[in-house]
């Protein structure tokens, strides 16, 4: 068989996106701290602003250090390109968005990050488009949640905090039959271990703050577009499909094709809601990058051996982690997740919320915080922090009780890390 | 926009304005199990700038829904009924690889309905590997893979697309991936099966203008040679760095290319 010689995942993490610049041929991806680019002539200018020519006007609709970034990300998720954001929450919105106005409707999973569920269930109500949520195993109460005037299925690859794993590829194909697309954060399995576009999914958009970034100093999102979803035989898309005046009438399927939407988020939602990713912030989140593959190796490593500590201790009453055979969702998590199930778990303390309360408080090496997928190992009290303003019911859906712990495990040497939880486990039932 | 041409519906992107019968019509025609968006960086440019512009999907590619056209010769001859179904007595003919033959074709049988003659990444025959056919015949994912492998420099493999955001090898297996199941073994076949190019290059008599990337294995420089000697009016611009889908790879130099072009040979209409 002939080799393609397509460039490979790792390949692809430290260099894609970028050529060496052509004025001094830097080799690291150079920051291009600027407001606006310098226009060739007053006909380069207009060609630009009419999309006639491709090019950077204004660093808050693109930017070349942010645009290295962008098609980075969406080498690694096999997608046809990506709008790089100011955080995961800023790329969710403008991915709804570019999708609908007040009057649409989400059908939501009800296992996701605090944040995304108050836009969802609270702020985005105030503009008109409404969510219903569905357990996220419950793969036909996503069928018979649609409506005629949804325009997203919505989830998380894996649940928050809960580590549901949808049936994504069975998922897909009900929106699929609903004329709708289907948008995964897939922010807790990085494209290392889970390649949505592969499975049926539409749109991806990440948190990149968390692993891909990994380092815990710059805050960041992504939009992905897989450039799979038909959006003219649909008809339910008329930001898509219809004249859009502001461009003249332009029609984005008819020009840009399997581009269309990821060129709409860009040209109408960076230049209308702002929320662009800084220069800095994406220069950072590329030193991430370049070494996603083997941080996802050793914090997959490192998570085995802190959950096998974790599994035979008396304080413990439950682990919610799909590599384990009781998790509900393990053999769809070795089908779709092979290389492993990420290293954000839950447990269950014993004692409740003064149990977990002393538990923290002990830990030395853990920090406690709200973030997730950094070098460092976090620990975090959901019902108290995160999912604080969900009331009994919402945190009952979402499967966050009192006694729920979360761990993201870091980079650390994994002996320090069972040593630290030991001795907080331990202090947990004083 | 669509068209009806023998009575089947065609489908055509215009860059964002009707076209205009008073303004010289420039048809962009795509390369093999591709669709009209190939031309998404040049169709607006030229739409805004004097020109009446289309981009079409060839039969049975994109949004045009009758069966693709097993010969180079039969494509050529259904783009002469379009200039005509268009409204235009002449358009300034525009190809991309086996979009490229189609308009060599074109040009040299139906020279009254052909103004100028552009070929990017042209050649006078494109022999297809066998490895790449059989994976075409077999509706393998391999075939997209090597097409795209193939069709872009070695540096594009890397990214660095002019549109900020996109990643353009993705982009491109995508819009075969969209392609109808057995056009691209069609294509394929018919640019294997095109065995007249330098009798055609022969016949053409309007002017011409080759783009050439120098790292195109695909149509590499020694297979424009015969294009080079039998046209009888013939520019040429090399694109360095560039490989066989330039129009993607490097879209401002085919802009400036082919403007230039237009200029030089009197086409230009002020809009």
């Amino acid at each position: 068989m002939v080799d393609p010689r397509l460039l490979k995942f790792d390949t692809l993490s430290v260099h894609a996106g970028q050529h060496p610049d052509s004025d001094f041929r830097a080799r690291a991806v150079p920051i291009y701290q600027t407001t606006s680019y310098v226009f060739r002539d007053v006909e380069h200018a207009a060609g630009l602003f009419n999309l006639e020519r491709q090019g950077h006007i204004y660093s808050r609709i693109s930017n070349p250090t942010v645009a290295a970034l962008e098609e980075r990300l969406a080498a690694l998720e096999g997608g046809v390109g990506a709008v790089a954001t100011a955080s995961g929450m800023s790329a969710m919105f403008l991915g709804i968005a570019t999708l609908m106005g007040a009057g649409g409707h989400i059908v939501s999973s009800s296992s996701l990050y605090g944040g995304s569920n108050n836009l969802l269930a609270t702020t985005l109500p105030r503009f008109g488009i409404t969510t219903t949520f569905v357990h996220p195993r419950d793969t036909d109460g996503f069928r018979d949640a649609i409506r005629p005037e949804t325009r997203l299925v919505f989830g998380e690859t894996l649940g928050n905090p809960g580590l549901e794993i949808m049936d994504v590829e069975a998922i897909a194909e009900i929106a699929h039959e609903a004329g709708v697309p289907f948008m995964l954060d897939n922010t807790f399995a990085t494209p290392y271990l889970f390649r949505p576009f592969e499975w049926g999914v539409d749109l991806i958009y990440h948190s990149i703050t968390k692993f891909i970034g990994g380092h815990g100093v710059a805050i960041g999102g992504a939009l992905v577009d897989g450039g799979t979803f038909d959006w003219e035989s649909s008809g339910l898309f008329p930001t898509l499909t219809e004249p859009y005046s502001s461009y003249h009438g332009l029609k984005f399927t008819e020009e840009f094709g399997t581009q269309a939407f990821i060129i709409r988020a860009r040209v109408e939602g960076l230049r209308d809601f702002g929320a662009p990713l800084a220069p800095q912030n994406a220069f950072y989140i590329l030193q991430g990058t370049e070494t996603l593959s083997i941080r996802m190796r050793k914090h997959i490593e490192n998570t085995r051996q802190v959950v096998e500590f974790l599994d035979g201790r008396p304080e413990v009453s439950w682990i919610s982690y799909p590599e384990l055979p009781d998790h509900p969702d393990h053999r769809r998590a070795l089908k779709l997740m092979p290389e492993g199930c990420g290293a954000i778990f839950a447990f269950g303390i014993k004692g409740g919320r003064e149990a977990g309360k002393r538990f923290i408080e002990r830990l030395g090496v853990f920090s406690h915080l709200a973030n997730v997928g950094d070098a460092r190992s976090l620990v975090i009290h959901p019902a108290s922090t995160t999912h604080s303003t969900m009331d009994k019911e919402q945190l009952e859906r979402a499967g966050v009780g009192e006694d729920l712990i979360r761990l993201s495990i870091g980079l650390e040497d994994p002996s320090d890390l069972i040593g630290d939880l030991a001795s907080a486990l331990a202090a947990s039932r004083r | 926009m669509e068209f009806t041409v023998d009575g089947a519906a065609i489908s055509a992107t215009t860059g964002g304005r009707p076209l205009d019968p008073c303004k010289p019509l420039i048809m962009f025609l795509h390369g093999a199990a591709l669709d009209r968006t190939s031309w998404q960086l040049q169709t607006r440019y030229f739409s805004h700038s004097g020109y009446s512009v289309m981009a079409v999907d060839l039969p049975g590619h994109g949004r045009s829904n009758e069966p693709p056209r097993s010969s180079i010769e039969s494509y050529a001859e259904w783009v002469s009924g379009l200039v005509a179904a268009a409204g235009f007595e002449q358009a300034h003919l525009v190809g991309h690889s086996m979009g490229g033959l189609i308009a060599l074709e074109a040009a040299a049988r139906f020279s009254r309905s052909v103004s100028t003659l552009t070929m990017i990444g042209g050649a006078t025959a494109i022999p297809v590997h066998p490895a790449l056919l059989a994976a075409a015949e077999a509706g393998d994912h391999l075939a997209y893979e090597l097409m795209a492998s193939w069709g872009h420099g070695r540096r594009s493999h890397l990214g660095g697309h002019q549109t900020p955001g996109i990643w353009m090898m993705g982009a491109t297996i995508r819009l075969w991936e969209r392609s109808r199941p057995g056009v691209l073994a069609a294509d394929l076949h018919a640019c294997n099966d095109y065995s007249h190019g330098v009798e055609a290059a022969d016949a053409v008599t309007c002017p011409s203008l080759l783009i050439s990337g120098t790292l195109d294995v695909m149509t590499p420089y020694r297979a424009a040679e015969p294009l080079r000697h039998n046209l009888g009016d013939v520019r040429e611009v090399m694109i360095e760095g560039a490989g066989h889908v330039m129009m993607t790879e490097h879209p401002d130099q085919v802009i400036d290319a082919l403007a230039a072009f237009l200029q030089e040979v009197g086409s230009e209409v002020q809009p």
